[in-house]
């Protein structure tokens, strides 16, 4: 299964994703945000990193990347993109997921572990877990801090399409357990059709007992196996 | 002398130069013997641009005038040192093919002057270090120091200090692995910053910056060069005044980031590709130092037209084109004929690569501007012949005097210990440090195996079995009681730190910070404590590899504690054996390795309760501190030592706390001591040497063998509890008891409740 990870300039968790898609028997392959077409590629992931500098507004710039002009094209016809930290404000930015990322109510960059309860185990990002399972993935931002108007809340809501919400041990949303402001404790989302998701915290960095936690693989195992249904099934999309 | 042999051409003053006068010289902070020697070196009057590039070169930063004597002192050869000092950064071997490029810089001046920007530059500047060698940097650490927390200044520079580091190494996805950070009036008026950088790379992708090769392009990679940080290098060399913090700014250079990032990438390709021969940081002294020392680390002169230096605005002159320290600037040696190859790559990480020069056969540093020549000074002499000086040195009697007072509580409690217990861990010094390294990203890159937070830090080495850990150590006030002992200790809690984390110590990194070397008693502490430094490297083996000197920390005559900060690097060769600080299982057996002893002097205790600092700093039995390292490591291999941690400021009882509150599920612990010693010291004191492990209760015998065959006083001294059974220590006469939430908060809240409560904006400006 080929996984475009798209290199931005300012991109430093590209390295990070292109080896959790290996460690779960993904082909990944690096894209430099001037090279167009996307033939062939089953995903597409943005990484975390400051894609320009950012010093504008995270992901400001990297929405008019060359690269990005075939992302949107290859999102709306179906195909998987999954934007992590950075990632998230770039398909944010992009009109790709709805909202937006401002700085955190702390106003400071924040470098912790967080829980986070998956609210979906019938996503083609999520099929590894279990609904309500609770993990522990690091976080390190400084605008992840996730707003959108009443509207597009309530349809977020109603559409079940938060995917994972910032909750404390037990699996319980509350302000304590919310490490940066984010509405109703929202981590992570979807798209309307369900193949373009964005998440605040790192779970590329959650793959190795030895680093921690290893919470983060059944995404990866979860995105490789969808993938692998889908081309098994010839319904793979965004080709 | 050689400087006699080679003469410079005449060179016409460049018109609007100013004339050179006594004033002038002296505003470039050069003496007039050292005026007198550049006189003879050049065999006329220099021009103002020669003068402004002699300043640099022969300021204490670049040129180590005071210091170079006794950094001879340092041990710095071993059969796994790749390159000593001399270069960009230090290179060892650390197996599998791997070599690991290191070094800590100061950005003290810049620092006290504007926090953010001196800091953040400071990250850049360390970064560049790493990464012209060849590696990809892998992690950085921070040493820091300032005043005590309760004026607003103080907060102002410690809060930009740490989101300039934060900020920097953040966007360039460098993990933050540790560090450490003391508060200490003795740093009111000069915090210190001192940057470490861990870089990894294959031993056949080493390069340094040399200018072989004559007629080979010089090229200017990276930033355009501005007017800012013109004589940055003279600025960090001299004592700040009150003023200085308005009148300074424009010497502090201003960092970006995201080309640092640029820079990175197109370097590492760059030195991939095999089009260039020699790479080097455009840092102190700019485009100055980098060229001059290229040029001499191969015997060659080099040419350079200042006209053709990308510039960021128009109608600067040479002398602001060499001496700017504009950031995220490069000096590339080029193969001739390669130019349009380097530039390509640059251009793809949206970054200029121009030809500014080439490397000649004269040993001369000549620069023309459109064809004119404007400055031309013999290499050698330049960058070698600054004068060094070996100053008198004495003791200040005050110091002494305060060493051998008579302590406080040193005999006879004069508070309830239990409360003091909790308070102390609300002292700034023995808090938490989550609040700032929560601002430092830890884990980008996935390979941290421990985070800031523990005696050390670890990354692992992908594709090995191996991991690197790093540490910073100094505590200034046991050096400023006594600067030889001190820095002897310095370096033993180094190695001790790294040993806790099952990694063998190899070599060091150090930053020498100072005050004013003119001051006899200042003088007496560089010498003794650098004497102390060598003494214990070569105990330990682990030479020095390069460092920086940072002098003249003054503020208004009043000088820092002597600071000789240690940056030392380890390797763990099975990341199965890494160990962390905190017990993890109640029923747990909690050992002590090392020897209690009865010393108060240089403690937290004292400074916290007493505001003093005072006494003889604890002593250290070099040939018992290796037995110490020994027998933890060889126990830590045997795979069943569960937790380890060095005993260290705040003393025994502060250590066994923070092994029950610093992992992921607090604990609690019961304790006892049988030492016949009174009660303040043996709980609260600084005694080197020690060492607390927890093991399993059935392996207490295997663990306590190892210590034997170390001939290491080693006992079990109590047992990890649930958290809910409360933390004690009983001693002959009496006993000591916490609440394990109590003092989690007290540590907790210690640095966030100085640092995030409302401050009147009057006091946020004093």
């Amino acid at each position: 299964m080929r996984v475009a990870v798209v290199t931005f300039p300012g991109s430093n968790c590209d390295y990070d994703l292109y080896q959790a898609v290996k460690q779960v028997g993904g082909n990944p392959e690096f894209r430099w945000h001037r090279e167009r077409g996307l033939d062939g590629i089953d995903a597409v992931m943005l990484s975390g990193g400051f894609s320009y500098g950012d010093y504008l507004r995270a992901g400001a710039i990297a929405r008019f990347s060359p690269i990005m002009e075939d992302v949107v094209p290859f999102a709306e016809a179906g195909g998987l993109v999954v934007g992590i930290c950075n990632g998230f404000q770039v398909l944010c930015e992009a009109g790709l997921l709805p909202g937006a990322l401002i700085r955190n109510e702390s106003l400071r960059f924040q470098s912790e572990d967080c829980l986070m309860r998956v609210e979906r185990a019938d996503t083609p990002f999520t099929s590894d877990y279990a609904e309500g399972q609770v993990i522990r993935v690091p976080l390190a931002h400084a605008e992840g801090n996730y707003r959108a108007d009443d509207e597009t809340l309530a349809q977020l809501e109603a559409g079940n399409r938060v995917l994972f919400r910032y909750v404390d041990a037990h699996g319980n949303a509350s302000d304590e357990a919310n490490p940066n402001g984010s509405t109703a404790g929202i981590a992570g989302i979807v798209n309307e059709s369900g193949n373009v998701m964005g998440m605040m915290p790192h779970p590329e960095r959650a793959m190795e007992a030895l680093l921690g936690s290893t919470d983060g693989v059944p995404l990866f195992a979860s995105l490789v196996a969808s993938l692998s249904a889908g081309a098994a099934a010839g319904t793979g999309v965004g080709r | 002398m050689s400087e006699q042999t080679l003469r410079p051409g005449e060179v016409e003053p460049r018109e609007g130069d100013p004339e050179i006068t006594a004033e002038v010289v002296a505003d470039h902070g050069l003496s007039p013997d050292e005026y007198e020697r550049i006189e003879r070196i050049m065999g006329r009057t220099p021009t103002f641009t020669e003068l402004g590039v002699f300043s640099a070169m022969w300021s204490e930063h670049c040129g180590y005038k005071n210091s170079k004597p006794l950094l001879r002192l340092l041990p710095t050869e071993a059969p796994w040192v790749i390159q000593g000092p001399g270069e960009n950064a230090g290179v060892i071997d650390i197996g599998d093919g791997f070599a690991l490029a290191f070094k800590i810089e100061s950005h003290n001046h810049p620092s006290a002057v504007e926090p953010y920007q001196g800091a953040a530059t400071g990250v850049g500047g360390i970064l560049r270090d790493i990464f012209t060698m060849g590696a990809r940097p892998i992690a950085v650490l921070d040493s820091l120091r300032f005043g005590d927390l309760d004026t607003g200044r103080v907060r102002y520079l410690f809060g930009g200090v740490v989101k300039g580091i934060g900020d920097y190494g953040n966007c360039v996805g460098i993990p933050n692995i540790g560090g450490e950070v003391h508060f200490d009036r003795g740093y009111e008026g000069n915090p210190l910053v001192n940057a470490m950088c861990l870089g990894l790379m294959k031993h056949e992708d080493l390069i340094t910056g040399v200018a072989e090769g004559v007629g080979n392009p010089l090229m200017a990679v990276g930033a355009r060069t501005g007017r800012d940080g013109i004589h940055g290098a003279t600025f960090a060399s001299e004592e700040l005044s009150e003023t200085d913090d308005v009148e300074s700014r424009p010497m502090v250079q201003v960092g970006d980031p995201f080309t640092e990032k640029l820079l990175l990438e197109a370097s590492l390709e760059l030195i991939q590709s095999g089009h260039i021969v020699g790479i080097q940081d455009m840092g102190a002294a700019g485009l100055t130092s980098s060229a001059t020392e290229m040029a001499s680390r191969s015997g060659n002169g080099v040419e350079i037209d200042a006209a053709l230096v990308p510039v960021r605005e128009e109608g600067m002159t040479p002398y602001e084109i060499l001496l700017s320290e504009s950031q995220e600037r490069m000096l590339v040696v080029a193969k001739v004929g390669h130019e349009s190859d380097v530039q390509a790559i640059l251009e793809k990480w949206e970054l200029e690569a121009e030809v500014i020069g080439r490397v000649t056969d004269d040993g001369l540093f000549r620069v023309t501007e459109n064809g004119t020549t404007v400055c031309e000074i013999p290499g050698m002499p330049l960058v070698d012949g600054c004068p060094t000086y070996q100053r008198e040195g004495v003791e200040s009697p005050e110091i002494a005097a305060l060493r051998d007072m008579e302590l406080p509580e040193a005999t006879e409690p004069a508070r309830d210990l239990s409360e003091a217990w909790v308070d102390l861990f609300d002292s700034p010094n023995l808090g938490s440090r989550r609040w700032i390294y929560n601002q430092y990203d830890t884990t980008v890159r996935t390979n941290t195996v421990i985070p800031p937070g523990s005696d050390a830090g670890v990354v692992r080495i992908r594709g090995t079995s191996r991991a690197v850990a790093a540490t910073t150590d100094c505590n200034g006030r046991y050096v400023y009681l006594s600067p030889k002992q001190g820095a002897v200790i310095a370096v033993a809690e180094a190695a001790r730190n790294l040993v806790c984390t099952g990694a063998l110590p190899t070599a060091i990194t150090n930053n020498l910070n100072f005050g004013s070397p003119l001051k006899p008693h200042i003088y007496y502490q560089m010498r003794e404590a650098v004497t102390g430094m060598a003494e214990a490297c070569s105990f330990f083996e682990t030479p020095v590899t390069g460092g920086n000197v940072s002098l003249f920390n003054e503020t208004d005559g009043v000088a820092i504690y002597p600071t000789p900060t240690v940056g030392m690097v380890g390797v763990v060769e099975d990341v199965e054996h890494i160990t962390r600080m905190a017990f993890t299982t109640p029923g747990d057996a909690i050992l002590l390795f090392g020897d209690n002893t009865n010393e108060l002097g240089g403690s937290e205790y004292l400074y916290h309760f007493h505001d003093l600092v005072a006494g003889p700093p604890p002593s250290v039995d070099l040939f018992m501190e290796r037995s110490l390292q020994q027998a933890t490591l060889a126990a830590i291999r045997t795979g069943k030592v569960k937790s380890a941690h060095d005993c260290a400021e705040g003393g025994l009882a502060i250590a066994l706390a923070e092994c029950a509150v610093g992992g992921e599920e607090a604990v609690g612990f019961e304790v006892e001591l049988k030492d016949s010693l009174p009660a303040v010291p043996l709980l609260f004191g600084e005694a080197q040497g020690r060492i607390v492990l927890s093991c399993a209760a059935e392996d207490v015998d295997d663990i306590l063998s190892v210590a034997r065959e170390y001939s290491l006083p080693a006992r079990r001294i109590g047992t990890v509890r649930e958290a809910s059974e409360g933390l004690s220590i009983r001693l002959r006469d009496q006993e000591i008891g916490a609440d394990v939430e109590a003092i989690r908060v007290a540590r907790r809240d210690a640095l966030p409740r100085r640092m995030d409560a409302p401050v009147a904006t009057s006091e946020a400006a004093d």
